[in-house]
């Protein structure tokens, strides 16, 4: 191959005939033009004629510049030229494909899946063997020591090829590298799909596949944009965004979800930045009220779609609302004596704590309440309690010598203490008692304190004593070295109600004053740390259970199928098969992992030299052959006329000039006519139209599905349309139809100017276009929509689309022709949107539905894939199964040819079913 | 670069087959030919005719006085009584007279310059044959001046006529000039052809036809192509049989020229008949042809030369 710049050729030795031009040159200026013969019998008179002109005998220059053009224009192109030519393409080596296969590449996976099919597809041309490797997927059976690379056919791979995913975690390049040292030596080019962020290892890397062969690295323009971990920052909550420096557009969105009191998730808060100019990190702050922030559960960057652009929280973002209440009002001077002095402080650096009257702390809705010894409580307030509880609170009592001197728990029990108490409690090591000071007992596995050691200075020297009961041992989750229960647990209805048999204060032990106190309160949940207070102590020694987890792209997945993770592997925090990015839930408690730990940056990564980078758009080799051969062919077309001309040929034959003329004015007379074709065939009938986005399988089910509603109106209805047309948005005229079917392909070229005046013309004049994104992914809120959802927004963007909402149960759609509930079509779980209802419909009195819109929505968008279900063959019968087939499924095909019906019956006939509001009125005035 | 040459523009027969050949397949073109002629002279409506002027017949024609001379029994005597001087009844002259045709069987004349247009020899053809019906049908005796059968009267004449064609057709050479053998005294003739012969001495032989007191009519058939040489470039014109050629390089130039060569040879035919005593018409292939043959009748029917 030979290049030169963008053109390469493919057969460069057939440039040497180039050279033979100038001898081309020579014999053609030497022969002149041929004569023509004509039998002319008034030849007679003409003998003896002088020519009075001399005729060049020689060809003109001009005709010889343009056979020489067409000439080297015809050789040029039996050379096989290329734009951007390939330069590993003709390489006999095998082909590895590796990629990173990271969250940085999930943004741009299909155009990677595409370039990887297209080399795919060349190397099958060309008969290498190929292979292709996941780096963030190292452990795969494939790189067991001892395997080879597997290198196939490529036609093996292009089967595989769509189920590849990225993952969500970093790819591994050491423990490939290692893995290619024991491969024996053995030369392969590799094509290199990196996500292009600087990594350890990567330089090695690539200098060992350096040594193997040519390495070509194709790198991607996706947006790389993540979220570092949420730190709580004043009162706000700051969150660090990440971009590879002007590589994500300079304005970013952040948005926080959680779920509202209903329990749906919603965008909570939003907020937006500008990246200074190659800054590559920006903090951005939401400021919220504590309720939203505590139930913020996800940000999402902007509309990325990358595991490394969401970010989930925990509870190290959450602050809890405590509630502290004591029987003693504390009084100044008795501060280190107050019950609740060792309590404050424990909580103040990480929760809200409220103090006020018991009605009023109840109103504030506080997720911990915490009662220093007090003994009892009003009947009222117990009550109010106690369903606070079972509606989840945790309620934390503890001991002091109220409690104790309470005999009232030692019949019947307290709801609101988890055990029965012993009147009168017990005090060890003191002046009148012989024993010692008792030590904690080490936590048992089972309850929540397991894990956390015990520190040696802590003892007890008065407690309150348990009854006797049978469980007790089950509800105590901390004891005493002799076994007696320090701290007892039961649950209540969706709370908890916790005791500690001391005291708040350090007066009966000295657990307040360790900083074992605080931990126990942390996994009591009673308070959360900061990230930086949480300890690996914290989390190991438990069993995490995967709640939600991220794939690459930053959609979220239920772990509840997967195996629960220890707290050790969940400390180390090495993100892989083993342990995935996502929310890990213990108890009360979640973790939450997320793909990028603080501290990461993002950097280009370096290519040394010898790298052939490569763009990830435009690498298709353009054979320029058939644009070289019809250019030389045009030129020779050219040159016949030339030559007539100069004969004097080209006007004497009316012939010659005719076709000449016909091939002018072919074109244009073609169209014209395919435009009144057009016209002839939509307005002879009836007509329901699609869009034609170019994708053909698309178009086919299209036409099928139109097809199909066809018939079923014409045997159910008075209208009968003739066979679907597609529409060429940039040519066709849309004016003689009165429904367009526009499904949404993610391939779909954005149209032109014109054609966006055209729809909006049509648009305005009363047409309707019925959008479908067909995948069943319009009505998500939180998900990003998904890549047809894109795409119909962008397409969309400028249109004249008025302001929509989900149909409401009393639109005409509902009832134009049938009556109809909802709108199903191969899919039946979406919104189906239209125009919104103007703010001031009324529901006229007696009739069941608001004098809606006078008019017909321009637009309905929906992603039920409704052609799906329509289409029919020629033959009638269903191309596709319907929702889960059977019967359900039958019948949701028949509810979405009714839907099909009603729209067609609401596009020809308006409101008129809206009208039928005034039925009774003029039936009265019929009968008057 | 070099283009096909196109067909050359011949629509019948090819000129270099063998004579037999070519003599049946002009044959074969005659009947069609004749067909048009007998449609042709069905246009005209020839009525009973005279020969205009006194002769021996059986129509009274006029009276005139009586000359010194005039027989005495030619005196209409009933005329004569009723006036002083004699009166001489003249008849009509009814007598058959003979009409020689020359249609030029020459090649030259199977030219078209257009696919559209009849070809010149048709064209001559359906004239004369046309005329031969109109004269036959007013009784006259008609003959082609090459043919060794003395003029005859009668519908089986044509046959003769046509048989005559064909085999004068078989053996044409390129170009043709009439010949004038001994012709009947006082007979008419009709010439059609083109006049295109390299070498014509047109004049030498109405001369002697008038010397034989044989006047007649002369049409020459062109085709338009002929008139206005539309022809340009490198060109190579050579005749329909191939015995002359002629090569130009620039065949426009030649246009002002060749139009002065054809004025010329039109106006030395156009001599030659005034000198004779002969009419001349130059006619063209994309005319209709009927004017032509009213103008043809119409000149056989008026009187002699002078």
């Amino acid at each position: 191959m030979t290049a030169l710049g963008a053109i390469g050729f493919l057969s460069p030795s057939l440039l040497i005939a180039l050279a033979a031009l100038p001898l081309l040159w020579w014999l053609l200026r030497a022969v002149p033009p041929a004569a023509i013969k004509r039998r002319f019998p008034a030849v007679s008179l003409l003998l003896g004629l002088k020519d009075p002109e001399s005729t060049p005998v020689k060809t003109p220059w001009w005709l010889l510049a343009l056979r020489m053009t067409a000439l080297a224009a015809i050789i040029i192109g039996f050379a096989e030229p290329v734009l951007n030519p390939e330069p590993a393409s003709r390489s006999t080596h095998p082909l590895l494909i590796l990629e990173d296969a990271s969250w940085a590449s999930a943004s741009d996976w299909g155009a990677r899946k595409a370039r990887v099919r297209a080399a795919l597809k060349r190397a099958g041309a060309s008969a290498r063997p190929v292979a292709i490797l996941s780096l963030s997927a190292p452990r795969e059976r494939r790189l067991e020591s001892g395997a080879n690379l597997p290198f196939q056919p490529a036609r093996a791979w292009l089967d595989r090829l769509p189920a590849m995913a990225p993952n969500p975690w970093e790819p591994d390049y050491d423990t490939f590298r290692k893995w290619l040292e024991s491969q024996p030596a053995q030369r392969f080019d590799t094509l290199w799909l990196s996500d292009r962020l600087a990594r350890k290892g990567r330089l090695s890397l690539t200098r060992d596949l350096l040594a193997r062969g040519r390495l070509s690295v194709v790198q991607g323009r996706g947006p790389i944009g993540a979220l570092l971990p949420a730190e709580r920052v004043g009162g706000k909550i700051t969150v660090p965004v990440l971009r590879l420096p002007n590589i994500l557009p300079k304005t970013v969105t952040l948005t926080a979800y959680g779920p509202d009191p209903a329990g749906i998730i919603r965008p909570l808060g939003r907020t937006s930045g500008r990246f200074a100019k190659g800054a590559s990190r920006l903090n951005l702050a939401l400021d919220l009220p504590l309720d939203l922030q505590n139930r913020i559960t996800w940000f999402r960057l902007g509309n990325t779609r990358s595991a490394g652009a969401v970010l989930l929280s925990d509870d190290t973002l959450q602050r809890r609302k405590v509630a502290l209440f004591s029987a003693q009002r504390a009084r100044e001077e008795q501060e280190l004596l107050s019950p609740l002095h060792y309590l404050e402080k424990a909580l103040q650096p990480t929760a809200e704590v409220i103090k006020a009257p018991m009605r009023a702390a109840l109103n504030a809705n506080p997720d911990v309440i915490i009662l220093a010894d007090i003994a009892h409580l009003t009947g009222a307030e117990a009550g109010l309690l106690e369903k606070w509880v079972r509606a989840g609170g945790l309620l934390v009592r503890f001991a002091g010598p109220r409690l104790a001197a309470n005999s009232l728990q030692q019949n019947q029990g307290d709801p609101l203490l988890p055990v029965r108490l012993r009147a009168g409690g017990r005090t060890i090591g003191g002046a009148m008692s012989w024993g010692a000071p008792r030590h904690l007992q080490a936590f048992r596995r089972d309850t929540p304190f397991h894990g956390l050691t015990v520190p040696a200075d802590v003892n007890v020297s008065t407690q309150v004593l348990a009854q006797p009961d049978p469980e007790l041992s089950q509800r105590t989750i901390a004891a005493l070295q002799d076994g007696t229960p320090l701290v007892t647990e039961k649950t209540l209805g969706k709370g908890r109600v916790v005791l500690f048999h001391v005291t708040a204060s350090a007066e009966w032990s000295t657990l307040p004053l360790s900083g074992l106190f605080v931990k126990m309160l942390e996994r009591l949940s009673v308070s959360t740390g900061g990230s930086a207070s949480r300890t690996n102590a914290d989390l190991i020694g438990q069993n995490w259970q995967p709640r939600r987890l991220i794939d690459a792209f930053g959609a979220f997945t239920s772990g509840k199928d997967r195996p629960v993770v220890t707290g050790r592997i969940l400390t180390a925090g090495r993100l892989g098969p083993e342990l995935r990015p996502g929310l890990y839930v213990n108890g009360p408690r979640h973790v939450a992992l997320n793909v990028l730990k603080a501290g990461r940056r993002l950097d280009p990564a370096q290519w040394p030299a010898g790298v052939t980078l490569l763009p990830m758009t435009q690498t298709r080799e353009q054979p320029l052959e058939p644009l070289f051969l019809l250019a030389g062919l045009m030129a020779l077309l050219v040159d016949i006329l030339a030559t007539l001309w100069i004969g004097g040929r080209l006007w004497g034959s009316r012939a010659g000039v005719m076709s000449a003329l016909a091939v002018l004015a072919i074109l244009p007379g073609q169209q014209a006519r395919a435009d009144d074709a057009l016209a002839l065939r939509a307005t002879q009938n009836t007509v329901l139209a699609y869009v034609i986005t170019g994708d053909a399988r698309l178009d086919r089910e299209s036409e099928a599905g139109l097809y199909g509603l066809s018939q079923i109106l014409a045997q159910r209805t008075a209208v009968e349309p003739a066979d679907p047309i597609g529409v060429n948005l940039e040519k066709d005229e849309l004016a003689f139809f009165p429904l367009i079917y526009w499904p949404i392909s993610a391939r779909q070229k954005t149209p032109s100017e014109a054609a966006y005046r055209r729809l909006n013309t049509y648009l305005a004049k009363g047409g309707l276009i019925l959008f479908d994104t067909r995948d069943a992914n319009l009505a998500g809120t939180g998900q990003p929509p998904g890549a047809n959802g894109r795409r119909l927004q962008e397409l969309a963007a400028r249109l004249d689309i008025p302001p929509l909402e989900p149909i409401p149960s009393d639109h005409v759609l509902t009832r134009s022709f049938y009556l109809l509930q909802d709108f199903p079509g191969r899919y039946a779980q979406s919104d189906v949107w239209v125009e919104a209802a103007p703010p001031n419909a009324t529901q006229t009195k007696g009739v069941p539905f608001r004098n809606l819109n006078d008019g017909v929505s321009p637009v309905v968008i929906g992603g039920n894939d409704w052609a799906a279900a329509w289409a029919l063959s020629r033959a009638g019968q269903p191309l596709y199964p319907v929702g889960r087939g059977g019967y359900a499924g039958e019948r949701q095909r028949e509810m979405a040819y009714r839907f099909g019906v009603n729209l067609v019956m609401y596009v020809l006939t308006g409101n008129y079913k809206s009208d039928q509001v005034h039925v009774p009125a003029l039936l009265q005035r019929l009968g008057q | 670069m070099i283009a096909p040459a196109p067909p050359l523009r011949h629509r019948h027969s090819d000129p270099f087959a063998g004579p037999r050949h070519r003599a049946q397949a002009e044959a074969a073109r005659l009947p069609p030919l004749l067909a048009e002629a007998q449609k042709l002279a069905a246009t005209v409506v020839v009525g009973t005719h005279g020969r205009r002027h006194a002769g021996a017949g059986e129509e009274f024609w006029q009276f005139r006085n009586a000359l010194p001379g005039d027989s005495r029994r030619s005196i209409d005597w009933r005329r004569s009584a009723r006036s002083d001087a004699p009166y001489i009844r003249q008849h009509e002259w009814q007598a058959a007279q003979s009409v020689l045709f020359w249609i030029d069987p020459a090649r030259s004349m199977a030219f078209s310059g257009d696919k559209a247009r009849e070809e010149k020899g048709s064209r001559a053809t359906v004239l004369g044959l046309a005329l031969m019906i109109l004269l036959l049908r007013a009784g006259e005796r008609i003959g082609l001046i090459d043919q060794d059968t003395p003029p005859k009267s009668g519908l089986s004449q044509i046959e003769r006529i046509l048989a005559a064609l064909g085999k004068q057709r078989g053996q044409a050479p390129d170009y043709a000039t009439p010949r004038t053998r001994i012709l009947p005294r006082g007979s008419r003739a009709v010439f059609l052809s083109d006049f295109l012969a390299p070498e014509l001495d047109l004049h030498n032989t109405l001369q002697r036809a008038a010397d034989q007191g044989v006047s007649g009519a002369l049409v020459q058939i062109l085709d338009p192509v002929e008139e206005s040489f539309p022809f340009d470039g490198r060109t190579q014109f050579h005749s329909i049989g191939g015995q002359l050629r002629f090569e130009t390089f620039r065949a426009r130039g030649l246009r002002n020229a060749y139009r002065q060569r054809l004025a010329a040879r039109k106006s030395a035919v156009d001599e030659a008949c005034r000198a004779a005593g002969w009419r001349y018409l130059v006619h063209h292939t994309d005319a209709p042809a009927q004017p032509a043959l009213m103008w043809l009748y119409a000149a056989l029917k008026g009187d002699p030369a002078p």
